[in-house]
């Protein structure tokens, strides 16, 4: 480990940090909305409800899910992870593109699945099983990189020196895919915070009822601002909570800017239970919902599948979901590497206000961008710009973390030997640091890209009007109980989310194949 | 450094050049079309949609999404809304646009066509559809006769456990609204507190009630009569195990409620929005209504579907709809009581 090097000192360079100002910058337009909101009526009311029991009850309640739901999504996503980039498991990069998928079926179908199969599963365990199986992706992917990033050198030296392959896992690698491991529990956490769907169908009570209520009883947009702000408070402490455990020490590589490839671990007569453990998770995760709207597009007699209008929807969902995962991820890019490479009190600052639009309910950020788009910037109001805006605001932390976590695997020294041999600082930042943490960076965006694709509140309200994508035409049935005309818009939807995972896995099969150094 | 900025500018040039070409066209935007911000979904209305545009020769085009939501939408965009005409699931969010000042008052030839208590006293929104409040029952666990025949019943100590609600759906709200209109605050108050003590068991959405009957989780729900009928008619009868019952006898359970539309005040094109919100009351869109989403037509002269109780046989409570406009303090009561 290259570790232990202090970056403190140095300023990011203009031309890293106005880009990444102007991120954090978008990225803070919901709070800006929400002040204005919460302070054209006083504060009067914002005591009455915070203060009320019930409201901190469900706080209470939604912290409980999320850190259960976060523990859950570690678990899975870490052991997944590992089992599928570092031993025989069989089949391993076709398991790896399915493992992902859960992350493309919204939320609400999965929940709607398990309680049409069974009734009695309410409540918490019922909220946090389900919301564990639509979220281990976030974790598993970061993980997934880190693990096939780091170089192999620091265990194989753990294990020269007599440690066993456990203690070489908790000495060396947990360490090691710690930063990818905690960026992908903070998305999850804050997905928590912010989902209503999942947990309204299976009757868990949380904080984000009492927004959508006070939407619904005076439509106004006021009190649900003001308990909005609440929200942004929590994802600020759970988000410093994050970088606290962050730590100090680097975990960049020795030796060369690319990775070698890993030896594997040998399963053995392990590989039977593995498989099992990994099958079971699958089918929870993926084919039971899917299986559930096969069956109910067995049993229902719904209007006939309009294929115009699956393909128009698809198309749509395309080009939304791809200019969200480009632009996000462009902005997210000078965030992360600030993060990284100066952790300066600015760094921290920019990173940290990138993750404020991501808690809150994509109805009020929707709303937000009502607000600011109505009054100044009408041209694009219910145009895709605004729209891919919004995804910006819900999902720059995804690729914030992203960026940040396999830049900070990249070993700065490199930059410093590419600097001496003539590049600025920025060039050498572009042909060495981020071509090495390239795959960590496309993983980002392939996050960011399946996230769009299922986005509802704010693409209900952005989208340019008649426009159709996957997830509001699969909302739109389901909200009537049309489950028959649902299912073929849910299988594509799925369909298409497997694009950015075999994308990735091609590529890097390519890199493999080609034995690239 | 000019070699550094590349890689900056090529991203920074992204999202620019995007958002060109998307203005540029090819969002099918359409300045002289009609927009309907509908929360009614699509599934529902689309049908009627098109035939009003190949009658009338009108270029509509449709927002579709949650009726609350369009409206906290339509009051956040205000007077720049590029909404014409507001569609909307319940009574409640057209007056909560009417009382922002949103709403355009309807021609008399518009309002005329429906009777008073369905539509707003002000004449700013009109009753386009009704729907009736029930009780679905689960027929292994009650004979029709042991359901109970009023909602207040609901509160004994027979039924713990029992009856299922959908606590944050508008129709729920609305039916609260008037207990409170009919019977006065206090009685509302203890009904709902009583549901509350007696293990009343919530539910996100009326389908999720319906559903709990089918499979016996509940004895008795209070749910809105076209779910059930849209549901046989997508499974058959025999997949439908539950039943239901119209009380019939003015009690707030039997509740008739509406569906309704507005014109915005902000429109540019109020001829083509009332020729929308006129045809919504023709006799072809009601006869549509009431055969295809199985809800009550409201101008003279359609029947309803068959199968489907007649509106004049349902009895319910005399109530002028334009009354129940005061949902701030039902929610506040449903809170308190700890339903939602």
């Amino acid at each position: 480990m290259t570790g232990g090097r202090r970056l403190a000192s140095r300023r990011p360079p203009a031309t890293l940090l106005a880009p990444a100002t102007l991120a954090a910058l978008v990225a803070l337009l919901p709070l800006g909305y929400l002040v204005v909101r919460a302070l054209s009526d006083g504060v009067g009311g914002f005591v009455d409800v915070v203060a009320r029991d019930r409201t901190l009850a469900l706080v209470g309640r939604s912290l409980l899910l999320a850190g259960v739901t976060t523990a859950g999504c570690l678990v899975l996503g870490v052991g997944l992870a590992y089992l599928l980039t570092r031993t025989t498991f069989p089949g391993r990069q076709l398991v790896r593109v399915l493992a992902t998928l859960p992350l493309a079926i919204p939320s609400y179908v999965a929940a709607f699945a398990w309680l049409a199969a069974f009734p009695r599963f309410d409540g918490f365990p019922a909220s946090a099983l389900v919301l564990t199986l639509c979220c281990y992706p976030y974790v598993l992917l970061p993980v997934a990189a880190a693990l096939t990033r780091t170089d192999p050198a620091t265990e194989e030296v753990a294990r020269s020196l007599g440690r066993n392959r456990w203690q070489t896992f908790r000495l060396v690698t947990v360490p090691e895919i710690r930063p990818a491991a905690a960026a992908g529990a903070l998305l999850v956490a804050l997905y928590v915070l912010s989902d209503f769907g999942a947990v309204a169908i299976l009757r868990y009570d949380v904080f984000t009822r009492v927004i959508y209520t006070s939407y619904r009883s005076s439509f106004d947009p006021t009190p649900a601002a003001v308990l909005g702000t609440l929200l942004v408070a929590l994802t600020v402490l759970i988000v410093w909570g994050e970088h606290r455990t962050r730590g100090r020490a680097g975990h960049s590589r020795l030796g060369t800017g690319s990775a070698r490839r890993h030896p594997l671990v040998p399963l053995r007569r392990w590989t039977g239970p593995a498989v099992g453990a990994v099958a079971a998770v699958l089918s929870a995760a993926l084919l039971f919902p899917l299986g559930s709207l096969a069956y109910w597009t067995a049993r229902g007699a719904s209007r006939q599948l309009d294929v115009g209008e699956l393909v128009g929807a698809g198309t749509s969902t395309l080009l939304v979901a791809a200019l969200g995962a480009v632009v996000t991820t462009a902005l997210a890019v000078p965030v992360g590497v600030i993060a990284a490479r100066y952790r300066g009190r600015l760094g921290a600052l920019v990173e940290q206000a990138s993750y404020a639009g991501h808690a809150l309910p994509g109805i009020v950020v929707a709303l937000s961008l009502v607000f600011f788009g109505v009054r100044y910037a009408y041209p694009i109001y219910q145009r895709t710009p605004l729209l891919v805006l919004a995804y910006v605001v819900l999902f720059l932390p995804l690729a914030v973390g992203a960026v940040r976590s396999s830049v900070a695997q990249a070993p700065p020294v490199l930059e410093d030997v590419a600097r001496s041999l003539g590049r600025t600082p920025l060039g050498a930042l572009r042909d060495v640091t981020l071509h090495v943490a390239g795959p960590g960076v496309a993983a980002g965006a392939a996050l960011v890209f399946l996230t769009c694709m299922k986005e509802l509140p704010a693409t209900l309200l952005l989208r340019p009007t008649g426009m159709d994508t996957l997830a509001t035409e699969l909302w739109g049935a389901t909200e009537v109980g049309e489950y028959g005309r649902a299912a073929p818009y849910a299988a594509l939807l799925v369909l298409l989310a497997a694009l950015p995972a075999v994308l990735l896995g091609w590529r890097r099969d390519q890199l493999d194949d080609g034995g690239a150094t | 450094m000019k070699h550094a900025l590349r890689p900056l500018a090529a991203a920074a040039a992204v999202p620019l050049s995007f958002g060109l070409a998307a203005c540029g066209g090819g969002s099918g935007f359409d300045e002289d079309a009609l927009v309907i911000y509908s929360g009614r979904q699509e599934a529902l209305v689309a049908d009627v949609i098109d035939d009003f545009e190949a009658e009338s020769g009108v270029d509509v085009q449709v927002r579709y999404g949650n009726t609350a939501q369009l409206a906290a939408q339509l009051i956040e965009e205000g007077e720049r809304s590029p909404a014409d005409v507001y569609f909307a699931q319940d009574g409640g969010a057209l007056g909560a646009l009417a009382k922002a000042g949103q709403l355009a008052t309807l021609p008399d030839d518009v309002l005329g066509l429906v009777e008073e208590k369905y539509r707003s006293a002000d004449g700013d929104w009109v009753g386009v559809s009704g729907r009736a409040r029930v009780m679905v029952y689960d027929p292994d666990q009650l004979s029709e006769d042991e359901v109970p025949g009023s909602v207040f019943d609901l509160t004994g100590p027979e039924w713990k456990g029992k009856v299922g609600i959908a606590p944050s759906n508008a129709s729920f709200e609305a039916f609260v609204t008037s207990i409170r209109v009919l019977e006065g605050e206090d009685k509302a108050r203890e009904f709902l507190d009583g549901l509350a003590a007696n293990d009343v068991q919530t539910f996100d959405n009326n389908i999720l009630v319906l559903n709990a009957a089918e499979d016996g989780l509940i004895s008795v729900g209070l749910i809105n009569h076209y779910y059930w009928y849209e549901q046989v008619a997508e499974e058959g009868l025999d997949a439908v195990p539950a039943r239901l019952k119209y009380l019939r006898n003015a009690d707030p359970g039997a509740l008739v409620n509406v569906a309704g539309a507005g014109v915005l005040e902000s429109t540019d094109k109020s001829a083509e929005a009332e020729q929308f919100v006129k045809y919504l009351l023709s006799k072809d869109a009601q006869t549509y209504f009431a055969e295809e989403t199985k809800e009550y037509p409201l101008i003279e002269g359609v029947p309803t579907a068959e199968g489907v109780p007649p509106l004049d046989t349902l009895n319910p409570p005399e109530i002028d709809l334009a009354d129940l406009d005061t949902l701030e303090e039902t929610l506040a009561m449903i809170q308190e009581a700890g339903l939602t």
